[in-house]
């Protein structure tokens, strides 16, 4: 397990998303609209789709392709879809904005 | 696991797995099970086996139950391997790798084989039957080095085969040897409807012709006929039939006929040996779709679940031909065998053909071309042999809409086993619809649809599920449950612009919490919708919320299947020039991008760009956004017009630019498409687009709500006019009315329909509210700025194009 420094809120748009390599996975770093900063693996379970590029809504993103519902926190599909995504601790420093995910 | 038993089932297939599936449900715990199947793969959905043949569909997406599930359940899956024989008398089963198996109850499940016509030279490499993911993968192969494919038999799964050859690029010919196409499923009239539509797609047939020699040295090159004609082939797929799989049975001393012998539990001759599925034969029917051996399969489960069953007694089975822009169904008796009375209709303007089939006064057939939608309710008067007395025109002519959850029907509905499937595409059987609406608190087809995924395809079974809405929830689903614009509202359209009016709302926020969504950031579909509604009424003070906008819009590319983007830069009218061509050549090449196409909107695609490209390529092209991903307008197409050609009547490129300068970047309710053709010939094909315009000596004619998509509309005749500025200010008349009044996601051919073509006449006729509607699109569009240019300028715009670097580990 690693504590890794990635960026900083500000690099994020709310209700948005960056992406981040650390070896070989893709992790997508949200911003939600109540600051909360959430990571998961950047593969929707359905076909792969980027969930960077999905819409966020509350807690949960739309995958951009097939328009599944994956929720941030869980990293679960919402029903009737079935599957589920990889999810990475979160932490932002409250001072500097920091983010940083353990891996 | 003392008083457990051990089952063995033999085939992997459909019919076996969804017994196993059913057993582990009603009796959980109670067998030790243990499964054979030749193919290497987990169980499957064949009769996707067509979709992955006509390409886009992977074996993955057909899987039923995955590797996971056997291990989950507890069964132990010998996949890959082919049972040699049974041993009755010890008990056992042995697999051609030589692992026994012994059993207290033994099922047979092996389904069948593609018949293979037994003629000379049928052994050559490249003759095949069409049956399991081998077969396809042999005929994906051979399209990669071979031109010509003959299927023999013009039957459901001939013409499925042949579809599917034909998207691979083959030129394929279908030899049939009766007269008519699916001869066992159609009448005359309704083949020849057939014929027509397939030879339109490009299939062709030999009928009337009986196959009799393959020619070929290893490999077949030809096919001979009994009347001594001959045809090229590389490729041969036999679809004439299925043969049963059942000399496993008949080598241990069961009863065999045309298949396993199994009386109504699908008990076999021999004691604790069941069969079901392809493989048997029940009341002298050997029966080659899923629905009846899932039927039998339901009640096989019960026997061995130990909970009590009437027993399966035979189906009537209905067909439909899963080859895309063809809808055939055909139940029951298709042909008018003597007793019997029909009833018909045709219309070969539209390509429909209805028929009925009575018996007394009871339906006992349908057969429906070009429209398809009632099979489902027809199929269950059939299948409920209830009199239809008075209602004949009605059943042949199409249920009245509402009126489709008759008080028969429903009685049909209640009498259905729970596990009946009701939606096929899904397979969702009536028991979890119930369960959706008893204790899940669906309301609405829409909401079992998000629950269950039951007509969630093909939409065939809505009828159906709302029948079994209203038997469950009786008046409280009878009056149609309100539906918002998505599942976070109750409110419609109209409700919400209104009110968005009234109190001045001003972002999707405020939207939402003032009209109390159920959802506190809404979900893909309202939130964009809301982005629109408030751009359009607020052009000015509205700022566009980026992140309300679907991913291609945020982008302003068009994401491909693997994540990269494709962009389109524009070119006004088509119209373009060698140092333009050249600097997005150069481009492509710089960038590397695998893939330069022409659109068909006459302008050039750069496809499987990766994203954090982007910004740099639109800085390097230099050009304004194609917007080939919006809401917004598209493309002005149009003809050389009189400029060169030597009909043309007026100067339909110049007129197509200033069209595309006038309204591009202009967001719409749904994409926008205009053309301009100089001459009646309408070479720009303008009585397809959102607004065409036809040039005609002296004047131009104005075309409205014309789609060539997937409901392809022509455009109806707005009016004449003079001169070129009036034609663009009608244009922008007549686009703002629509971005006014159209729901979210309407295209204008829908809208047209839906108000009316006189609406649109008043509305726009007089003078000055046609200039106030053209001052109100204009400053709309005046506010809005090209994407790309914002983008590559703004550092905080470019910033998400980019991934982050991550630190070094901080601490591990
Ligand atoms: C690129 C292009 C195909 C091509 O290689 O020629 C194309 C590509 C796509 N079309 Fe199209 N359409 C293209 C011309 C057309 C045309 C022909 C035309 O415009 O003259 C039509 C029929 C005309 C019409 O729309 O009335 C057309 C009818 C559709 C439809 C069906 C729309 C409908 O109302 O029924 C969709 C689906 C949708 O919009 O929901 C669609 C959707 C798509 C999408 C956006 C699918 C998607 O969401 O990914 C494709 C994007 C691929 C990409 O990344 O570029 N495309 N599409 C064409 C781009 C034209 C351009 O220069 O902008
Ligand atoms: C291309 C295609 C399209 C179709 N479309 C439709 C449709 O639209 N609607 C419809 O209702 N039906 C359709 N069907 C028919 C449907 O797929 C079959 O009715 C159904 O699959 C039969 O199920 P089954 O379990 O009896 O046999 P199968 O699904 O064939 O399963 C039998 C399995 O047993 C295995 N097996 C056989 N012998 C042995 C042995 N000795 N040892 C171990 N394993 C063995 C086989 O390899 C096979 O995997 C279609 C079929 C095809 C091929
Ligand atoms: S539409 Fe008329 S002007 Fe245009 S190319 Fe055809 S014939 Fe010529
Ligand atoms: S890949 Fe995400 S929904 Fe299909």
């Amino acid at each position: 397990m690693a504590k890794v420094l990635i960026g900083h809120v500000g690099d994020i748009d709310a209700k948005g998303a960056r992406t981040v390599r650390y070896r070989d996975v893709e992790i997508a770093v949200f911003r939600l609209s109540d600051g909360e900063v959430r990571a998961v693996e950047n593969r929707c379970p359905h076909k792969g789709g980027k969930l960077a590029e999905g819409m966020v809504c509350g807690t949960a993103v739309h995958c951009p392709l097939h328009d599944w519902k994956i929720d941030l926190k869980s990293g679960n599909a919402y029903e009737p879809d079935e599957g589920c995504v990889e999810t990475y601790e979160t932490e932002v420093d409250p001072a500097s904005g920091a983010i940083y995910i353990t891996l | 696991m003392a008083n457990t038993k051990r089952l063995v089932m033999i085939g992997n297939g459909m019919a076996g797995v969804r017994v196993i599936e059913h057993v582990l449900k009603l009796a959980p715990g109670v067998y030790d099970i243990t499964i054979f199947g030749s193919e290497p793969h987990p169980n499957y959905n064949r009769i996707m086996l067509s979709s992955v043949l006509a390409g886009g569909t992977e074996l993955s997406d057909i899987v039923i139950n995955d590797w996971d599930w056997y291990r989950d359940n507890g069964i132990q899956l010998y996949a890959g391997h082919t049972v040699t024989s049974i041993d009755p008398v010890r008990r056992k089963v042995v697999s051609h790798l030589g692992i026994e198996a012994e059993y207290d109850v033994l099922l047979i499940a092996t389904g069948s084989s593609a018949f293979m016509l037994p003629i000379p030279g049928a052994d050559k490499e490249g003759v095949i039957g069409f049956r399991d993911i081998k077969d396809c993968q042999i005929m994906q192969e051979a399209s990669l080095t071979y031109k010509n494919a003959v299927v023999i038999g013009g039957g459901l799964l001939g013409l499925e085969a042949a579809r599917g050859l034909l998207n691979l690029g083959m030129d394929v010919t279908v030899v049939h040897s009766n007269a008519h196409l699916m001869n066992r499923q159609l009448d005359k009239a309704a083949s020849a409807m057939l014929k027509r539509e397939l030879e339109a797609q490009g299939m062709k047939f030999l009928l009337q012709k009986q196959s009799e020699r393959i020619h070929g040295k290893k490999r077949v090159k030809s096919l001979s006929f009994a009347d001594g004609t001959e045809i090229e082939a590389d490729l041969v797929v036999m679809a004439v039939g299925i043969k049963p799989n059942h000399q496993l049975a008949r080598d241990a001393g069961l009863s065999v006929n045309r298949g396993i012998i199994v009386n109504d539990f699908m008990e076999t001759s021999h004691p604790d040996i069941y069969a079901v599925g392809e493989c048997t034969e029940h009341r002298g029917i050997a029966y080659g779709l899923v629905a009846p051996l899932y039927e039998q399969g339901a009640v096989l489960a019960k026997r061995l679940a130990g909970v009590d069953t009437e027993g399966y007694t035979g189906s009537i089975t209905s067909t439909k031909l899963k080859v895309s822009g063809v809808d055939v169904f055909s139940a029951g008796q298709y042909d008018e065998p003597p007793g019997t009375r029909s009833m018909k209709y045709q219309d070969e303007l539209e390509g429909v053909y209805k028929k009925i089939v009575l018996r007394d006064d009871k339906l006992v057939g349908a057969v429906l071309f070009g429209e398809t939608g009632d099979g489902a309710s027809l199929f269950s008067l059939i299948r409920k042999g209830e009199s239809v007395r008075g209602r004949e025109k009605e059943l042949l002519l199409g249920f009245a809409p509402g009126g489709a959850a008759s008080s028969g029907k429903e009685d049909h509905l209640a009498e259905l086993a729970d596990d009946e499937v009701i939606c096929g595409c899904n397979g969702v059987t009536k028991g979890a619809i119930a369960e959706a609406i008893l204790t899940k608190g669906c309301n609405s087809v829409g909401a079992i649809k998000a629950c269950t995924k039951a007509s969630a395809s093909c939409g065939g079974c809505k009828p159906e599920v709302e029948g079994l809405l209203k038997l469950y929830l009786g008046d409280a689903a009878a009056a149609p449950v309100k539906e918002g614009i998505c599942g976070c509202t109750t409110l419609n359209r109209d409700e919400i612009v209104a009110e968005i009016k009234r109190m001045g709302l001003k972002t999707v926020k405020e939207v939402m919490n003032v009209l109390e969504w159920s959802q506190p950031e809404g979900c893909s579909k309202c939130r964009p919708s809301l982005n629109y509604y408030l751009g359009m009424l607020w052009p000015i003070e509205y700022k566009d919320e980026k992140e309300s906008r679907f991913t291609n819009e945020r982008y302003h590319a068009n994401i491909q299947k693997d994540g990269t983007f494709s962009v389109v830069p524009r070119i006004y009218g088509g119209v373009t020039s060698p140092s333009e061509l050249k600097k997005i050549a150069e481009v492509a090449e710089r960038f590397e991008v695998p893939l330069v196409k022409f659109t068909g909107g006459q302008r050039l695609d750069l496809l499987g760009v990766k994203k954090e490209d982007l910004p740099r390529m639109w800085e390097e092209l230099d050009m304004p956004s194609g917007h080939a991903y919006g809401k917004m307008l598209r493309t002005v197409k149009t003809c050389v017009g009189n400029t060169f050609c030597r009909f043309g009547t007026q100067d339909a490129m110049g007129m197509g630019i200033r069209l595309e300068k006038e309204f591009e970047r202009m967001n719409a309710p749904a994409k926008v498409k205009l053309a301009v053709s100089g001459c009646p010939r309408n070479c720009a094909e303008a009585t397809i687009k959102d607004f065409g315009i036809v040039a005609i000596d002296g004047g131009w004619e104005l075309h409205v709500g014309g789609n060539g998509g997937v409901h392809v509309r022509a455009t109806d005749l707005l009016c004449v006019v003079k001169t070129d500025d009036e034609v663009v200010e009608w244009a922008g008349a007549f686009l703002q009315l629509y971005r006014e009044n159209a729901t979210w996601n309407e295209r204008t051919s829908i809208w047209v329909e839906r108000v009316g073509l006189d609406y649109i006449k008043k509305a726009l006729e007089n003078a000055e509210e046609r200039k106030a509607l053209y001052g109100r699109i204009r400053t709309s569009i005046d506010q809005i700025a090209d994407p790309w240019q914002e983008i590559t300028q703004s550092r905080d715009l470019r910033k998400n194009f980019e991934s982050l670097v991550p630190a070094q580990a901080v601490q591990n």
